[in-house]
């Protein structure tokens, strides 16, 4: 039984959807009719042209964007390379052709086996690469023979090339091929099996302006997937251009000084946060990532104990040693503890009720105000001004000048370093704070760490009246047609106002450092030019115990226990431009390691022509 | 208010032969993306999940009486139209055309909302005015500007596929409400002179579809190659097909777009015509149970918005398979159900959960 009664003008609309029911069926049927020629009447047709419908389209990998100095010196290219790919559908007798394929190349058909299961996730009109960086004879060679090859054919990758080695490796960075990992991940969609992307550094940082846009080449082939002819291609959009604010020559220079040794540096514009260059030492070639690089050339490089793949300017967390006399000065003075003239008896020996600290000079500085003992590096004043002011006002300084947090350097891996407090013992070992600490942290050591790149930030901060600045590399980032798409302005991540006089005193006893002829670091100093500094030496193991001392024992110690040296300084110190902060990995002197390397920035940042040899001098 | 005949009036038929259709797409799918690159959840998978979020949104679209929707209507239309002139200074680009609304991690498709406004809007139009005699173009003024206002937007976007659909939809909905005979002949007119006339406000790439579609071998690998590739995939077809997951075409060959716009080609290679014939009656059995609804509602309302919501899918059909089997010009319209795409499935499921709705309240007055 219906229950609806219908309303107004149903009963007229029912013919009408039966009109419209029967218009519905009459255009489906139209469409079936169109189905029908094309798949009954010329099915034939359709049938042949599927079986000779065979365009093949081949992905063109767009080479990487360059990557260029301040003076737009090209830092890291793409350069052609040749691979030997097949396309799988195409291969009749895989044994046979990877036979043949094996003997033109000269390389295991294992190998090639190996490359073609690693192609299993590609999808099926993607080619798979059998042979990487072919060269043009082996290439011409398969070339020659591609006749007897189906499926075979030849695809141009761009791999990374670098003009100056190694020159900044960590860095620029290395890349990789994409992993199982990485795909789960948003930011790689739309990448396929075998690309290439950064593992490190800029490289992945910048990895989605890097990257270009893949290109497509569409070709015939006959039944046996022989290339018949090309039919279209869409070049490859290459990635987009990076202008970083180092300069080629400075980073040289920097690289060249650090010789043998381990370490790191950094060179920064005192006044912007720009770095001229920085590095890590020892560095590794990045080629050998670029071209997909071998398990023992890995594992060498994972085994070596002075950590080759670490960036020490950024990961590297070293105890500043003596450098951090500098903030621990400022301290004492912002917060009147000492003046300038404050004078120290220094006998060699300091003493906290019971616990003996000594001064690194055995015999003592004698009396010592705040100049002597920033530029003969007293301890002893250091400690007793120290105590005076407290961890708390010290750390407070430190944080304010750029160290214990990270820099926002635009590269991963940055580490924080550590500048103690009184909480952060409390929280981390349950305990309160022991004055011996404060007399230990005051010059540089115990629980405190720097990375260089703080220890630069916090020079360029001292030298330039108290901003910190966002340490930056990259200046800019252009498109191919030259249009600007990102320009970096330095950023300041915070300002401390000194009362009056404070910085003028630090910076004159920095100075004293540099140029008094009992400084430390007149290793640094160079004709013409004013520079201020500060030398460090940071103790790795204690070294001899008092007893030994006493009796006199020098002892030659292995490489891994001999200290850290440091050197930090700024010049022109009249108008401070550049700062540089040096760290040798085990250097053992401040002074005679540390110092000269920054000389020698310093040197090629003035153009001042290289010294006479001087002669080996050693203390702090 | 909820009725227990409201359970017991519930439309099977119409849920299980879309979720019949549904599934079919799917396993068309399934084929079709059998042999992509690894990472990611399949297609087909991501599919499903569309479609059981389709189906929980067509349910929630039952619940409430669709009565409520004549007097909302206007709100509805008002506020899409506003959404789409906020994309056409602020929307989101992407390939080359500006059609979205970014909202944090969702793109709305202001576009795709007003397939459903209009039906609303026009519904409500139409249901108040009864003309046995049929409409003149005078009293039609009215669904003229609601149609050419956000017809002219989406054009400029562009997305001629959607315009056309909103303009199909809306004619179906007029021809349905009648139209007196020398208006029917001008408004006839009218069309064809907007098509002579849109052929200028086109896009060259629009032009370029259009000219290729009627030569596509001028242009046999740009925009011709769609055309070509399709019509050997469906021919090549032949009677039986090739089988589920051997089409060659689709299998070794790159057919483009062969998971969204040209998944039918997929299913045509594979299934051939005999496929073709059993999912075109899948599909003209929706589309006649549409109308069935539209006989059976209990108003005039719900009676044009059956017709419209029927309208839309049948149009998307029309559309898609035309394009497919080369009787149309490459627009980019999915085929409902079939093509992979959240926000076909879920505008498609609205329509439906419509349909559910005037079918479930025939007997609530």
């Amino acid at each position: 039984m219906r229950l609806n009664p219908g309303w107004r003008g149903q009963a007229f609309f029912r013919n009408r959807l039966m009109l419209f029911s029967l218009g519905a069926a009459g255009i489906f049927l139209l469409l079936l009719l169109r189905l029908w020629y094309l798949q009954i009447i010329s099915f034939e047709r359709f049938e042949e042209k599927s079986i000779q419908n065979r365009v093949r389209i081949l992905s063109l990998a767009a080479p990487r964007g360059p990557v260029y100095d301040r003076h737009e010196e090209l830092l890291v290219d793409s350069r052609p390379s040749f691979n030997i790919s097949v396309m799988r559908q195409d291969v009749v007798d895989r044994p046979l052709l990877f036979e043949k394929l094996a003997d033109l190349l000269e390389m295991p058909a294992e190998e090639l086996e190996q490359n073609w299961e690693k192609g299993r996730g590609l999808p099926n009109y993607r080619p798979v690469v059998l042979a990487y960086d072919v060269g043009r004879d082996r290439l011409e060679g398969v070339l020659e023979r591609q006749q007897d090859l189906p499926g075979v054919l030849t695809e141009i990758r761009p791999v990374r090339s670098y003009p100056y080695r190694d020159m900044a490796a960590h860095m620029i960075g290395y890349l990789g091929e994409i992993t199982r990992e990485d795909f789960q991940k948003s930011q790689y969609a739309g990448y396929q099996v075998g690309e290439y992307v950064g593992k490190s550094g800029l490289e992945q940082q910048l990895e989605h302006l890097l990257r270009g846009e893949e290109g497509q080449r569409l070709i015939e082939v006959n039944v046996k997937g022989n290339l018949l002819r090309e039919l279209q291609v869409m070049e490859p959009r290459p990635g987009k251009k990076v202008y970083l604010t180092l300069s080629r020559p400075l980073q040289q220079t920097l690289e060249k000084a650090f010789g043998e040794y381990a370490g790191a540096g950094v060179v920064m514009e005192v006044n912007t946060g720009r770095i001229l260059a920085m590095t890590s030492r020892p560095g590794f070639d990045p080629s050998l990532f670029a071209r997909g690089i071998r398990p023992e050339e890995w594992n060498a490089l994972l085994e070596n104990p002075r950590l080759p793949l670490q960036d020490k300017s950024i990961s590297g967390q070293y105890p500043p040693g003596s450098t951090f006399k500098i903030p621990v000065a400022l301290a004492a003075l912002q917060n009147q503890v000492a003046r300038p003239e404050t004078e120290v008896d220094c006998s060699g020996n300091y003493y906290l009720g019971e616990s003996l600290f000594r001064c690194w000079k055995r015999e003592g500085h004698k009396q010592t105000d705040l100049k002597k003992a920033m530029r003969e590096s007293c301890d002893v004043w250091f400690y007793q001004i120290g105590l005076e002011l407290g961890i708390d006002k010290l750390s407070e300084m430190a944080f304010n000048l750029g160290l214990g947090r990270k820099t926002g350097l635009e590269l991963g891996g940055e580490k924080r370093g550590l500048i103690p407090t009184r909480t952060w013992k409390r929280k981390r070992f349950g305990e309160n704070w022991y004055g011996g600490e404060t007399i230990i942290t005051s010059i540089g050591q115990g629980a405190v760490l720097t990375t260089p790149m703080q220890l630069a930030v916090m020079t360029a901060a001292v030298a330039n009246g108290g901003t910190v600045y966002q340490p930056q590399l990259i200046e800019r980032v252009e498109n191919w047609e030259g249009q600007v798409l990102q320009q970096f302005d330095s950023v300041v991540r915070r300002k401390t106002r000194f009362r009056s006089g404070v910085l003028a005193a630090v910076k004159d006893s920095l100075e004293e450092v540099v140029s008094h002829k009992k400084g430390t670091g007149r290793r640094s100093a160079i004709p013409g030019i004013r520079v201020a500094g500060k030398t460090g030496t940071a103790q790795v193991v204690r070294r001899l115990s008092v007893e030994q001392e006493e009796a006199g024992i020098e002892q030659e110690l292995d490489y891994e226990f001999r200290d850290h040296a440091l050197f930090v300084a700024y010049a022109p110190a009249e108008k401070p431009e550049i700062a540089v902060a040096i760290v040798v990995e085990h250097g053992e002197h401040g002074s005679t390691v540390a110092a000269p390397i920054a000389g020698a920035v310093l040197r090629d940042y003035f153009n001042i022509p290289e010294p006479e040899p001087a002669k080996e001098e050693k203390d702090v | 208010m909820f009725d227990r005949r409201l359970i017991l009036c519930f439309d099977w038929v119409l849920l299980l032969s879309v979720l019949l259709l549904a599934g079919a797409g799917i396993l068309n799918l399934y084929s079709a993306t059998a042999n992509w690159s690894a990472g990611g959840t399949p297609v087909y998978l991501k599919q499903l999940v569309w479609l059981a979020g389709g189906v929980g949104i067509a349910l929630l679209v039952c619940v409430f009486d669709y009565r409520h929707l004549e007097y909302l209507s206007p709100y509805g239309y008002g506020a899409t139209v506003l959404m789409l002139l906020f994309v056409l200074f602020a929307g989101k680009t992407s390939m080359g055309a500006t059609r979205w609304i970014a909202l944090g991690p969702i793109n709305i498709q202001p576009s795709e909302v007003m397939k459903i406004t209009i039906i609303l809007v026009m519904a409500r139009f139409f249901s108040a005015r009864a003309h046995p005699q049929g409409f003149h173009l005078r009293e039609l003024k009215v669904p003229l500007v609601l149609l050419a206002l956000p017809a002219l937007m989406v054009m400029k976007q562009p997305d001629l596929g959607t315009a056309m659909l909103i303009i199909f939809i809306t004619g179906t909905m007029t021809l349905f409400a009648g139209l007196e005979q020398r208006s029917l002949i001008k408004l006839g007119l009218l069309g064809l002179s907007g098509i002579v006339g849109g052929w200028f406000l086109l896009h060259d790439y629009q032009k370029e579809r259009i000219r290729t579609f009627l030569n596509p071998e001028r242009d046999p690998l740009g925009s011709g190659y769609h055309i070509i590739q399709s019509k050997i995939a469906v021919g090549s077809g032949g009677f039986a097909g090739k089988g589920f997951m051997d089409g060659t075409q689709s299998q070794l060959s790159f057919l483009p777009e062969r998971h969204t716009d040209f998944a039918f080609s997929v299913f045509a290679e594979e299934w051939g015509f005999l496929g073709c014939l059993l999912l075109l009656l899948g599909y003209l059995f929706l589309i006649i149970w549409g109308l069935y609804v539209a006989r059976r509602a209990s108003d005039r309302f719900g009676m044009f918005l059956a017709i419209g919501v029927t309208a839309m899918i049948f149009w998307h059909i029309v559309v898609n398979l035309g394009m497919v089997i080369g009787l149309m010009p490459v627009v980019g319209v999915p085929l409902p159900l079939f093509s992979y795409g959240g926000t076909s499935m879920i505008t498609t499921m609205i329509g439906v959960g419509l349909l559910l709705n005037v079918s479930m309240r025939r007997f609530v007055f």
